[in-house]
């Protein structure tokens, strides 16, 4: 079984093929890398994932079963959680609360207009715990618009940690923070769980080959090369890609 | 301190009728009851929701018309006031099903399009709505053998509804609903990803926003006695509108204050000064100029501001230059 498999999926806006053919399979627990240069479709093709973009033709399947026409928000309640590349959080909240409306995402009591949501103590309670995985239980309080831009990473991951995902897809986590904020979160995401099976886009080619397993070049809204690291890396395609050579 | 301040204007509202004396004022304060109402109301789509609207002035009327066709075929108060929520609450459906098929500017245009359309209907429909004759009721009720004739009977009955209406705002907005609807209107796309149905958290806030609304126009009927297409025009969209965003959006004092600031201006100071709309409109810019937020939260940010000054300040700390 795949935890995540991508069938022949196609994209275009206009004349403008974004993504090309592209089949995908993720094992259960797997650790895969997507990299690629800018333009490469690799953002696009998360949003194919999460249904935030319509396929043209090709099939999403999740623990094989075919996401290809279930609605976006339905895919959060079957497994699949992502962060985006750029943050996109609620400013105006505090961290815990931001974390409380992604518990919430998942939960019957969000149609619920007549209890008081700072009295629900489960709630805030997994709140706290979810930032304390991500090392910022002591800011759970403070507004996101007075937290740094690493801290506010981390809010994207705790955000998705939150909703137990089977799958989780990071769509450059590293991007934007300093050499010691990427260590951190580098150690963040290699301590989430193997029941947690992660797909990361990322540029930074150091930090991200550390953390991958296997890795999925995408160039022009193809699948070049695919491998285990060594396999990419040594991959005359790569080096062509990457390097010019 | 807060429970205090609040009872203290509870018990200012209760008491009003005894130390304004003059029914006039009343009535006038009954007005500001009424138009607060439906800016709450308003205030869920514009502030919590972030969807501007600009036909609620057709809900409120349709809620009127709809009130005092009923009582004039001759059905009860009770019967004509539930049916007319029931023909809003049905009216909002399809305003929410049509407008929420745009965002921003569409959005405001669909709504503005679907105002007229009931301002052409109360003035064209002739049979329906006695066009621009208007249609009047005979009487207002009696709830629990309460007569609401006098200005005083009639404004407890408002403040009632009044302090219905904001308390049913204030457990919305604290609810998990509310704090989904916001999110719907600061990251609507996180929220769709998060697994919310961001469609059916906004035609919902629009039932209710459209529920208030018809609430308002029905105690605009009883205090009137009669419904005209100047209810249902653009301008009366316009001006509760202006309520909202004057007084504070996402606010439960704002909208309230926005009425007040409007009915003053309308009852109170167009009896001094013959070009009121122009003071108003003055009013209206000094507030988008000097307090963007809105006079409640601009209110409370400078008074915040004149406390830090008053504040005695700790000494510098003299810092030593480092050497370089």
């Amino acid at each position: 079984m795949t935890a995540l498999e991508l069938r022949d999926l196609n994209k275009a806006f206009g004349g403008l093929r974004v993504t090309s053919a592209v089949d995908l399979a993720v094992e259960p627990g797997e650790r895969r890398l997507i990299i690629g240069p800018n333009g490469a479709g690799k953002t696009t093709l998360f949003n194919l994932i999460t249904g935030e973009l319509r396929v043209d033709s090709g099939q999403v399947l999740l623990f094989e079963r075919d996401l290809t026409r279930v609605a976006t928000r339905r895919r959060a309640h079957l497994g699949l959680a992502r962060t985006y590349q750029i943050i996109t959080l609620f400013p105006g909240e505090t961290l815990a609360r931001n974390v409380v409306l992604s518990l919430l995402g998942l939960s019957r009591l969000r149609w619920n207009p007549f209890v008081r949501l700072d009295r629900r103590r489960d709630l805030l309670e997994a709140a706290h715990a979810t930032l304390a995985r991500v090392g910022l239980d002591h800011l759970a309080d403070r507004p996101v618009a007075q937290t740094s831009y690493g801290e506010r990473r981390r809010v994207e991951i705790a955000m998705a940690l939150a909703q137990n995902p089977r799958v989780l897809l990071l769509d450059e986590p590293f991007a934007g923070l300093s050499v010691e904020e990427r260590r951190d979160v580098l150690a963040l995401i290699a301590g989430i769980p193997r029941d947690v099976t992660i797909v990361m886009i990322e540029h930074d080619m150091d930090v991200a080959l550390e953390f991958a397993e296997r890795i999925t070049v995408l160039h022009f809204g193809r699948v070049v090369v695919e491998g285990t690291r060594a396999e990419v890396v040594q991959h005359p395609r790569t080096r062509e890609i990457y390097l010019g050579e | 301190m807060r429970r205090i301040a609040i009872g203290l204007a509870v018990l200012a509202l209760a008491t009003l009728p005894y130390w304004v004396g003059n029914s006039y004022y009343v009535n006038v304060a009954a007005q500001m009851l009424i138009f607060a109402v439906l800016a709450l109301g308003l205030n869920v789509l514009v502030g919590y929701a972030g969807l501007v609207t600009l036909g609620h002035a057709g809900l409120f009327g349709i809620a009127a018309y709809a009130g005092a066709t009923l009582i004039n075929a001759g059905h009860s108060h009770l019967v004509a006031d539930v049916g007319a929520l029931l023909v809003t609450v049905a009216a909002t459906a399809v305003f929410a099903v049509l407008a929420l098929r745009g965002t921003g500017l569409g959005f405001v245009m669909i709504t503005v399009a679907l105002g007229q359309i009931v301002w052409g209907i109360a003035y064209r429909w002739i049979s329906l709505t006695n066009g621009d004759n208007g249609v009047s009721i005979t009487a207002r009720p009696s709830p629990f053998g309460l007569s609401l004739v006098s200005a005083d009977g009639f404004y407890w009955a408002t403040l009632v509804v009044f302090l219905v209406a904001v308390a049913a705002m204030a457990i919305f907005v604290a609810s998990p609903f509310g704090a989904a609807l916001r999110g719907t209107r600061d990251q609507p796309r996180r929220m769709t990803a998060l697994g919310y149905n961001v469609w059916l958290t906004r035609f919902l806030a629009f039932l209710f926003s459209g529920f208030w609304s018809g609430v308002a126009g029905l105690l605009y009927l009883y205090y009137n006695q009669f419904v005209s297409p100047q209810t249902v025009a653009l301008s009366a969209s316009a001006e509760a509108l202006l309520m909202v965003i004057a007084g504070g959006t996402a606010t439960l004092l704002g909208p309230i204050a926005g009425a007040v600031l409007v009915i003053v201006m309308k009852d109170i100071a167009s009896a001094y000064i013959e070009r009121w709309n122009f003071v108003l409109g003055a009013i209206f810019v000094v507030i988008v100029v000097f307090m963007p937020e809105g006079l409640v939260p601009g209110t409370a940010r400078l008074w915040r501001w004149a406390v830090s000054l008053l504040r005695p300040q700790p000494p510098p700390v003299l810092r030593r230059e480092s050497s370089r």
